[in-house]
């Protein structure tokens, strides 16, 4: 219960499980833990980044994204826009990647920051950040990548991933809401965003929050030492619900479906029924999908990404997302594959 | 009675057993994101965090709508601090607070100076308080913000709020209001008060780490500019999935604090009265630093004299006390709170930080009080300098040879 700033030995206790957690942290990524920096989540974690690299400069740049990050990239880079720097968004292709040679063109003198997530929360598609990363580091611009997704889906290579920082959210993996992580391949003098305690060396001001950090080692620990059986479990299961449903729902679109993607997401389409009805009716039948990412659920707005990727009209308002998890089983399927395949039968009949 | 005693309230509270229970649910079967719109996981988390928004908002009688879950402590007040600045930059640059704040908000402040505003730092009297006039006599017409703590988690001080919140209602400036110490513990009413802005910890009020709030008024309508960016949550104002079961803490903790605040006040407060004599009556060269009756009931800051401060702490260790903010406790500077009271450098560096609060016992105190006064009369013992005011040297007169 102590609070790690303090000498006495509940502090000191406190400390230690803190310590700890990083140790797990930092084993992961295979950087040095005074290289990881706790937040309070991933979108502290992507401001950070963002602001952190943009504020050891005097004078404003260019700055790299896509146009398929999720918001609390997307926004923190407009903000940047709106400071004065020259910001670029990358397009993607039909099946929602990001090219390295779009990358490469783009670049500039003055490009000093790239941000590129590692998989996307709405299709599930893995982005090359090792060679994004590669150009960035040949060009001498500072790359993040959006690990969030990823985590646990995709095993992290510290050995082929030239990545200055990741951002990773402990509630997209298993572990508590309420915090995050920032981690550097190397110390950067990031200006802070919130400042006052010295807390994290600086970067981060403000009491830690012990158990849930506590929380994030513990499931990145468990993740380095599961991860590969959980993936294969994981694709086992969401290729046959992928197959299943294209056999028995008639013009089932899986958006990004060639592309590489992380094993538990599918972003699915279908012309003629409405994505929200859909999702409703579902959830009617006991089974919670979405019907995009979480932030924008509910807000009646179309997706960004499909709309990225070029889809649109009814087809990207039909889109629905199902997404797996490590709990998830086989028969619970079984019964899902069943309850759209009538669901979405009934909805066209309608 | 299980050593090490806690006495260490004011640098972080334990998780009330009754806010922990009703957390639990909402990290494992109850899990769902509040932002999602299509579910009865959503839904029901989206419920959980509106009904903690209201237990919340009832502590300082505020509207649930005014209400924005943070991280904590400091980033309330970073955001306010740095979010009202920025974006009335262009009404006016300068900024008012006082020596003895939070570094959660001297840092801000300080971040300021750095984008080109001015930020007056007030001193405070010997009690710790701020003088209204001073205040009033400070305010110029490029003020746009008035920052000032409810208690100060060294000296428990209460600052005259309502005062403070009627000077700037009247000159047209923000107000706000670091209540991470006083929320909770001090019947605050933002209405009453006349404040723009309120930090709010959870771990200071037997609530978890990791979130807090921040109170912005709706009427009038208080604008600042977000310091995080992302999905939107809280209306713009701070970006970030909601973390559901730190909210459901943070909303039962303030119901507890709301619930029970008047009784538990008395009953920590005749605790630290019986510390407070306990201590005086048994030992001479004793002062307590800060207001005595404008203050937090369960702070008790004691200065000893001729007692080295280190030795001090190594001789209490079955007692976990501060000799500072847990912020600073690392470091071997003298208290800067201390100091601005006048507390001269070396009495500074003797000053302990007895916080008590919801589970300090009568036993725990009485314990407490033994081991202090057998510690401070062995240090004492050892002392040449204590040897010499046995024997009637004024020290202050004593001219020390240069080695």
């Amino acid at each position: 219960m102590g609070n790690p700033a303090s000498v006495h030995s509940f502090g000191r206790a406190a400390r230690q499980g803190l310590d700890y957690a990083r140790r797990q942290v930092a084993d992961f990524f295979a950087v040095h833990e005074s290289l990881v920096c706790f937040t309070s989540g991933a979108t502290e974690a992507n401001n950070l980044a963002i602001f952190g690299c943009a504020g050891m400069r005097n004078q404003p740049g260019h700055v790299i994204t896509s146009a398929i990050e999720h918001p609390s990239v997307l926004e923190a880079f407009r903000s940047l826009e709106q400071q004065g720097h020259e910001v670029s968004f990358l397009d993607v292709d039909a099946a929602g990647r990001v090219h390295p040679e779009t990358l490469r063109k783009i670049l500039k003198k003055e490009t000093f920051f790239v941000s590129i997530m590692h998989a996307n929360n709405e299709t599930g598609v893995i982005q090359p950040i090792a060679e994004l990363g590669r150009i960035c580091r040949e060009h001498g611009a500072l790359f993040h990548t959006d690990a969030v997704q990823s985590m646990g889906r995709i095993p992290w290579d510290h050995a082929t991933f030239p990545v200055d920082m990741v951002s990773i959210s402990a509630h997209k993996m298993g572990g508590p809401k309420g915090v995050g992580a920032l981690i550097m391949e190397r110390s950067l003098p990031l200006k802070p965003m919130l400042v006052g305690g010295g807390q994290e060396r600086g970067r981060r001001a403000g009491t830690q929050n012990l158990p849930g950090i506590v929380g994030l080692g513990a499931v990145t620990q468990w993740i380095a030492d599961h991860q590969m059986e959980e993936i294969k479990a994981m694709k086992r299961l969401r290729d046959h619900m992928e197959d299943e449903l294209s056999a028995t729902v008639p013009g089932l679109v899986i958006f990004s479906k060639n592309a590489a993607r992380i094993p538990n997401t599918s972003l699915l389409g279908i012309e003629g029924v409405h994505g929200e009805t859909l999702v409703m009716n579902m959830d009617l039948a006991g089974f919670a999908i979405s019907s995009g990412a979480a932030c924008a659920a509910g807000k009646g707005v179309g997706s960004h990404v499909l709309a990225a990727m070029g889809v649109a009209g009814g087809l990207a308002m039909s889109a629905v997302r199902i997404s797996m998890g490590w709990n998830t089983r086989l028969l619970e399927l079984e019964r899902f594959i069943q309850q759209f395949t009538h669901i979405v039968a009934g909805l066209r009949q309608a | 009675m299980k050593l090490p005693i806690y006495m260490d309230y004011q640098a972080t509270t334990p998780v009330d057993p009754r806010v922990l229970e009703v957390m639990i649910p909402w990290f494992t079967e109850k899990f769902g994101n509040p932002a999602s719109r299509s579910h009865p996981f959503g839904w029901e988390a989206e419920n959980a965090v509106e009904h903690a928004r209201v237990q919340v908002a009832t502590m300082i009688g505020a509207d649930p709508r005014e209400i924005v879950f943070t991280s904590g402590a400091t980033e309330s007040n970073n955001i306010a601090i740095l979010g009202i600045a920025r974006f009335h930059k262009a009404r006016g640059n300068h900024i008012i607070t006082t020596v003895i704040e939070h570094k959660a908000v001297l840092d801000a402040c300080r971040h300021l100076e750095s984008e080109g505003f001015e930020v007056t730092y007030l001193p405070v009297g010997q009690n710790g308080r701020l003088d209204l006039q001073l205040l009033a006599d400070t305010i110029n017409d490029r003020t746009i913000l008035v920052s000032v703590m409810a208690a100060n988690n060294e000296i428990g001080v209460i600052q005259p709020l309502e005062g403070i919140g009627a000077i700037c209602r009247k000159r047209g400036v923000h107000f706000h209001c670091d209540a991470a110490q006083g929320a909770g513990k001090l019947a605050m009413d933002v209405n009453a008060l006349n404040v723009d802005l309120v930090s709010i910890s959870g771990h200071k009020i037997y609530g978890p780490k990791g979130i807090g709030a921040l109170y912005v008024r709706r009427r009038p309508r208080v604008r600042l500019q977000a310091v995080m960016f992302g999905g939107g949550h809280e209306r713009g104002m701070r970006s970030g999935t909601l973390p559901t079961p730190l909210i459901v803490g943070l909303g039962e903790a303030s119901a507890l604090c709301t619930r029970e605040m008047v009784a538990e006040n008395a009953r920590i407060l005749a605790l630290r009265q019986r510390m407070e004599q306990g201590i005086m009556q048994q030992l001479t060269h004793v002062s307590i630093n800060g207001d005595t009756l404008h203050r937090l009931a369960g702070n008790l800051n004691i200065s000893f004299a001729y007692v080295e401060g280190e030795s001090m702490m190594m001789a209490i260790k079955d007692i976990a006390v501060s000799s500072g903010s847990a912020c600073t406790s690392a470091s071997l500077e003298p208290s800067y709170v201390l100091r601005a009271l006048g507390v001269n450098e070396e009495l500074a560096h003797t000053s302990i930080r007895f916080g008590l609060g919801r589970f300090t016992t009568e036993a725990e105190v009485d314990y407490a009080v033994r081991i202090v006064v057998d510690a401070v009369n062995r240090l004492r013992e050892m002392s040449p300098l204590w040897e010499m005011v046995q024997e009637g040297v004024d020290l202050n007169a004593v001219r020390w040879a240069e080695h």
